[in-house]
């Protein structure tokens, strides 16, 4: 075998922080290396440097025997090196040929060779079975085919290695499948391939070698077919870490109840007719790809949006006004999607975003002026209880890590007792260690007698800890499945809008009770 | 009414359309590609009073009309310059870094101008541009006076509308600005550095703003004098987003923009009961009034005011 | 080279950064002295002396200070919410014109004297608010960005006081000269000091300083407003009403340049011209970012422009350099200030 791109002793520091100490590792020609590892692992900055974003302070990258000149991403590029990004480098108001077509004529060619353009794109696009409309604007393409268009990129550049990094955080179950089997192809057309990822099930199925990231260190290289899942995971964390299991549920009265709720043009996705009950002491688990509406229920039961058609009833009274204090003041505790963009202000103080939300309660204001002390008191009391690290009362919350930051969302929300709790994609971009407190602390709500709505795309967390799953598709409610009979098939089709098993087993289980 | 179709069918009137729009054009097409870089660039209004200013200085002390214009361009390209080191590799706030660049380019106009002339009672004045009579063509009736008998600067802006297509929708390069006004990273992963075409696109845009002002002072009028350009340089701002950032579409506002302006010049003159400060302020009104009509159709650069910063979103 | 965003901007440097902006533009406008021919070190002692030397200079100084206080306020609290109040020229002329035209009215000229003035101050603000709230509602209802909107206000507003002064407010004693009536007697600010144009005005503004601080940093409205400004989407979802934040905002800020332009026509002019204001409301702009958006702060920035303004008045009679050196100073130091908060929040790395 040939041996197509070699790193060798690549060290990165960033300020203190060391992003990649001595790494190194090799590709040959024609293989599939997975590169494995959790979040701030330094998988992309590895991968950042050899495709000459950044500059290495030590070691050098190789391909095909020459070195290349470190932080130059043309020279990487037409050393063959194509880059598919995580999150995609496409401008959605121009055309796929445009996209694909930047930077790589001449810049100052009078006049850009289009027609050669689409007939290379074309070309290409059969060859590899990647089917895109040239003439397409990216703005209405689907996810999947926007990851075509990234790769078309690459390929377009006349890429020999292609480096994706979390090709599939995006994709559903099917399309991903459908690109490894892309990928696959690829490689017997001469290609070799470095695929970034946290998750072992397409590790394990997709690749050749893995090569295990931890802590900015290679910590362990092994053939796909000599490993396991288990060690693997092991390897990845560098300890064992246990999901806390769910005790017996035991429900009682309906807390939450939505009838045939509606709403269009907000937060992304409509809703449609939407209706369910969750009950004291129980977990509703509602998974679905991204998309179809989970980000709406979620700002509609939060108090963003008030719904256009339909009634939601807490505690069995309709909800008159939907606004946020009016949700919170219910006993509606809500965790955020996005943890940073929507659950804090990076640039305010820990304490300010602790109470910001509750800043109308009489424990945090008076007559309109600030309750600092009080404010201060109740933030270091979170920040205690809820081991909420390298936080300071004072401190600006941009500095927390992830978990840490979810840790005081979760404290801001549980110290105020909520009954009901929204949890919309929890333990999105934690890791290992993280997600296990996070479910702790789902469970130990739930324990208490909340009844928690878990939104997630995460099918693992949504079974482990829901009492009933439901799918949702393009803004309608599937019935609902206990998690003992949900697989891997029968989420995949729920999720895809087939539900004639799911309310068969709905009314089996409602027939049981 | 016999009033007002006396005014729209009186050659003057035409003639003075593309006069007017002359200025506006070069803005207007200055902060498209400014903007279409992804940078927002409220310098204008300074960039264009230096243009105005020291084109003019050029030509009183001694230099003919086009050095005055050339001048004018790489002024403007100077302070562009300056507003994209703070907006682009820095990634100051746009909005205030452009204010502070109108305020700076335009105090410093007037400082070197009072430097140079010292006291006057009456502003100095050059030898202007002079209409260009295009043979054969400006011996048609009504249509050739009004196309064809224009200072040369006026045909430089229209080559220049059509030059400017061409470059954005015809070369790869045009493609590459583009692009890095819709999303920085796409350029960047395709190995141009986004940082130096938005600072070269910049400059280039800021020079079109300086050749505008020095329009205003070598062709339209003769002479330059504090706040000459009146605004000028925000009303080409809210005909980008009128144009929906097209260089074909900005010429059209220019020339709807110019052709209100003339005609409430005279109608000024002919309408009597109406206070002229009503027909001043039209201009600016209309331009709101623009910008609320496009605000929700036109589609906005999507990294407009977004600064890049590598490993950054 | 690149840029690290600072975990913990560095205090010394944020507190040295308008002291290091200001010497850095007095550096660059001096070079620019040097150049016409002057020594620039006798120029900035002629500056100090124009502003500090004489009982006359220093109260120019805190008089020209004052509108300078107020429109640094409006233009400091609407940027911290990020609402772009580019304006302040127009709020205050408009807030400037309100007040000959309330004394219009004859029922209001019968109050009592304390009440006219605090009536015309009230006015002023509203006048101010008024205009500040139109291109705001175009930002809510249509999305139109405000500050091309209040930029192109700032024109209109003038030429509206233009048509007024020519118009309905024109004063038949003012031998043709187009300038409003003057303002009622009663408005007429009084004096701090005697002989000199100082007047009460001064007080308010630093009253309204400590007050808008207090605001800011006390109260839930202002913990909202820098919310809605720091994350839009992460202060709905703390429950932040956007709207009626940003018009609390935009009435803050447009009340408190329509105060600026009422108070100078009360405390100074005592009529309304077009050229009341040497761009007080531009300045503004520079005045809040020297202070770094502080109120307090605000008060220290708008003397320094004072300083500037008044001495080089005197500087440029006794040099023959040109007094626009002033406005370039004070333009300068709002880049040269970008930078240097730049630089306390980022360190450079190679």
């Amino acid at each position: 075998m040939t041996r197509v791109l070699e790193l060798s002793g690549i060290t990165k520091r960033f300020g203190h922080v060391t992003a990649n100490e001595d790494v190194s590792l090799h590709l040959d020609r024609g293989e599939i290396v997975a590169l494995l590892g959790e979040n701030g692992a330094g998988k992309t900055t590895l991968m950042s440097i050899l495709f000459g974003h950044y500059t290495a302070d030590e070691g050098h990258v190789r391909v095909e025997g020459q070195d290349l000149p470190p932080g130059k991403s043309r020279a990487a590029i037409r050393a063959g090196v194509g880059m598919v990004h995580q999150h995609f480098a496409l401008a959605p108001n121009l055309t796929v040929l445009d996209n694909v077509m930047t930077g790589t004529e001449p810049l100052w060619k009078l006049r850009s060779n289009r027609a050669a353009g689409r007939r290379k794109l074309v070309e290409l696009s059969q060859t590899f079975g990647l089917k895109v409309d040239p003439d397409a604007r990216v703005s209405e393409l689907s996810v999947g085919e926007c990851q075509r268009v990234e790769i078309l990129k690459a390929l377009y550049n006349d890429a020999r290695i292609l480096i994706l990094d979390e090709p599939t955080a995006v994709l559903t179950a099917q399309e991903a499948e459908s690109l490894f089997a892309t990928l696959r192809q690829m490689t017997s057309n001469g290609l070799s391939l470095i695929f970034i990822s946290h998750k072992l099930h397409e590790v394990m199925s997709a690749s050749d070698r893995v090569v295990v990231l931890r802590h900015g260190r290679v910590v362990a290289e092994r053939r796909t077919a000599e490993t396991n899942k288990e060690e693997l995971a092991e390897l990845m964390v560098g300890r064992k870490v246990e999901r806390p299991a769910r005790p017996p549920a035991t429900p009682g009265k309906v807390l939450l109840e939505g009838i045939d709720l509606s709403l269009s043009g907000k937060g992304g996705a409509s809703l449609h007719g939407i209706s369910f009950r969750l009950r004291a002491g129980e977990t509703l688990g509602i998974i679905g790809v991204s998309g179809n509406g989970q980000t709406t229920l979620a700002g509609l039961v939060s108090g963003l949006y008030a719904p256009d058609g339909g009634t939601l009833l807490v505690d069995g009274q309709p909800v008159q006004v939907h606004d946020v204090p009016h949700a919170i003041a219910a006993g509606i505790g809500r965790i955020p999607e996005d943890r940073n963009a929507e659950g804090t202000i990076g640039d305010m103080a820990t304490w300010e975003n602790t109470v910001l939300e509750r800043i109308w309660s009489p424990a945090f204001s008076s007559r309109g002026v600030v309750r600092r002390g009080a404010a201060r008191a109740a933030t270091q009391a979170i920040i205690d209880r809820y081991d909420v690290r390298g936080a300071s009362v004072d401190g600006r919350i941009r500095l927390l890590s992830g978990g840490n930051m979810q840790k005081l969302i979760l404290g801001r929300v549980l110290e105020a007792g909520p009954d009901i709790l929204v949890a919309a994609q929890p333990s999105r971009g934690l890791d290992e260690g993280a997600i296990a407190g996070v479910h702790e602390r789902l469970l130990e709500a739930r324990g208490r007698g909340a009844g928690v709505l878990l939104i997630s795309e995460d099918l693992d967390e949504v079974v482990a800890l829901s009492d009933r799953i439901c799918a949702i598709v393009n803004g309608r409610l599937s019935p609902a499945i206990p998690p003992e009979r949900a697989n891997a098939q029968l989420l995949g089709l729920m999720m895809a809008g087939d539900w004639t098993a799911a309310a068969a087993i709905e009314a089996e289980a409602s027939h049981a009770v | 009414m016999s009033v007002l179709f006396d005014i729209l069918g009186s050659v003057g009137m035409w003639e003075a359309v593309l006069r007017i729009a002359t200025p506006l054009i070069l803005g207007t097409l200055g902060v498209l590609l400014c903007e279409r870089v992804g940078v927002l660039n409220l310098g204008i209004e300074g960039i264009m009073t230096f243009g105005a200013m020291i084109g003019w200085l050029t030509v009183y002390s001694g230099g003919d009309l086009w050095t005055g214009m050339v001048a004018a361009a790489l002024g403007g390209a100077m302070f562009g310059f300056l507003h994209a080191l703070l907006t682009v590799p820095l990634g100051l706030s746009q909005h205030v870094t452009g204010l502070g660049i109108t305020l700076f380019a335009s105090s410093f106009s007037y400082y070197v101008f009072r430097l140079a002339i010292p006291t006057s009672s009456s502003p100095p004045t050059v030898e202007p541009f002079r209409p260009l009579e295009v043979p054969v063509l400006s011996d048609i009736p009504f249509v050739g006076p009004v196309l064809f008998h224009q200072t040369a600067p006026t045909y430089l802006a229209l080559v220049l509308v059509a030059l400017l297509a061409w470059v954005l929708y015809r070369t790869p390069l045009g493609l590459a600005i583009r692009m890095a006004g819709e999303n920085p990273h796409a350029v960047d992963a395709q190995g141009i550095d986004p940082i130096w075409l938005r600072i070269g696109t910049i400059m280039a845009g800021s020079a079109l703003m300086g050749m505008g002002g020095a329009f205003l002072t070598l062709a339209a009028f003769n002479s330059f004098f504090p706040t000459m350009i009146q605004g000028r340089g925000w009303i080409c701002v809210a005909l980008v987003v009128f144009a929906s950032w097209r260089p074909g579409r900005a010429l059209l506002g220019a020339l709807l923009f110019a052709f209100f302006d003339a005609f409430q010049l005279r109608l000024q003159t002919v309408v009597e009961g109406v206070p002229y400060q009503l027909f001043l302020m039209l201009p600016y009104v209309l331009s709101i009034v623009a910008l609320i009509v496009m605000a929700r159709r036109a589609s906005v650069p999507q990294a407009l005011m977004q600064p890049y910063r590598r490993g950054e979103r | 080279m690149r840029f690290e965003r600072r975990d913990h901007p560095s205090r010394l440097v944020t507190v040295l950064a308008p002291i290091g902006a200001i010497l850095a533009a007095l550096v660059v406008a001096g070079v620019l002295i040097a150049i016409a021919g002057a020594n620039p070190f006798r120029a900035y002692a002629l500056i100090l002396k124009g502003a500090f030397g004489s009982r006359l200079g220093f109260s120019e100084t805190l008089t020209r200070a004052t509108p300078l206080i107020l429109t640094g306020l409006a233009a400091a609290v609407a940027f911290r919410a990020r609402l772009w109040n580019i304006g302040g020229e127009g709020q205050f002329y408009l807030g400037a014109l309100a007040v000959p035209a309330l004394g219009m009215i004859p029922a209001f000229a019968a109050l009592p004297g304390p009440m006219v003035m605090v009536a015309c101050l009230v006015v002023g603000a509203v006048a101010g608010m008024i205009l500040l709230l139109i291109p705001l509602g175009l930002r809510l209802k249509f999305g139109v960005d405000e500050v091309v909107t209040t930029l192109l206000l700032n024109f209109v507003a003038v030429l509206f006081v233009s048509l007024m002064i020519e118009g309905v407010l024109k004063d038949p004693l003012a031998f043709g000269w187009p300038q409003s009536v003057p303002v009622p007697d009663h408005a007429v600010l009084p004096k701090l000091m005697d002989r000199s144009r100082l007047h009460a005005g001064l007080l308010i503004a630093v009253g309204m300083a400590i007050f808008v601080w207090w605001l800011q940093s006390r109260t839930v409205f202002g913990m909202r407003a820098r919310a809605a400004g720091l994350s839009p989407r992460a202060a709905a979802f703390a429950g932040v009403p956007l709207g009626r934040t940003l018009i609390a905002v935009a009435c803050l800020s447009g009340g408190l340049a329509g105060l600026a332009g009422a108070i100078e026509v009360m405390g100074v002019k005592g009529y309304v011209t077009t050229d009341l204001s040497p761009s007080y409301g531009y300045s503004g702009i520079v005045i809040a970012m020297l202070a770094n958006l502080n109120p307090i702060g605000v008060i220290a920035a708008a003397l320094f422009s004072a300083v500037m303004f008044v001495g080089a008045d005197s500087m440029s009679r006794a040099l023959s350099i040109p007094s626009y050196i002033a406005d370039v100073t004070v333009a300068l130091s709002l880049l040269t200030m970008l930078v240097a908060i730049f630089l306390a929040q980022y360190r450079v790395r190679r």
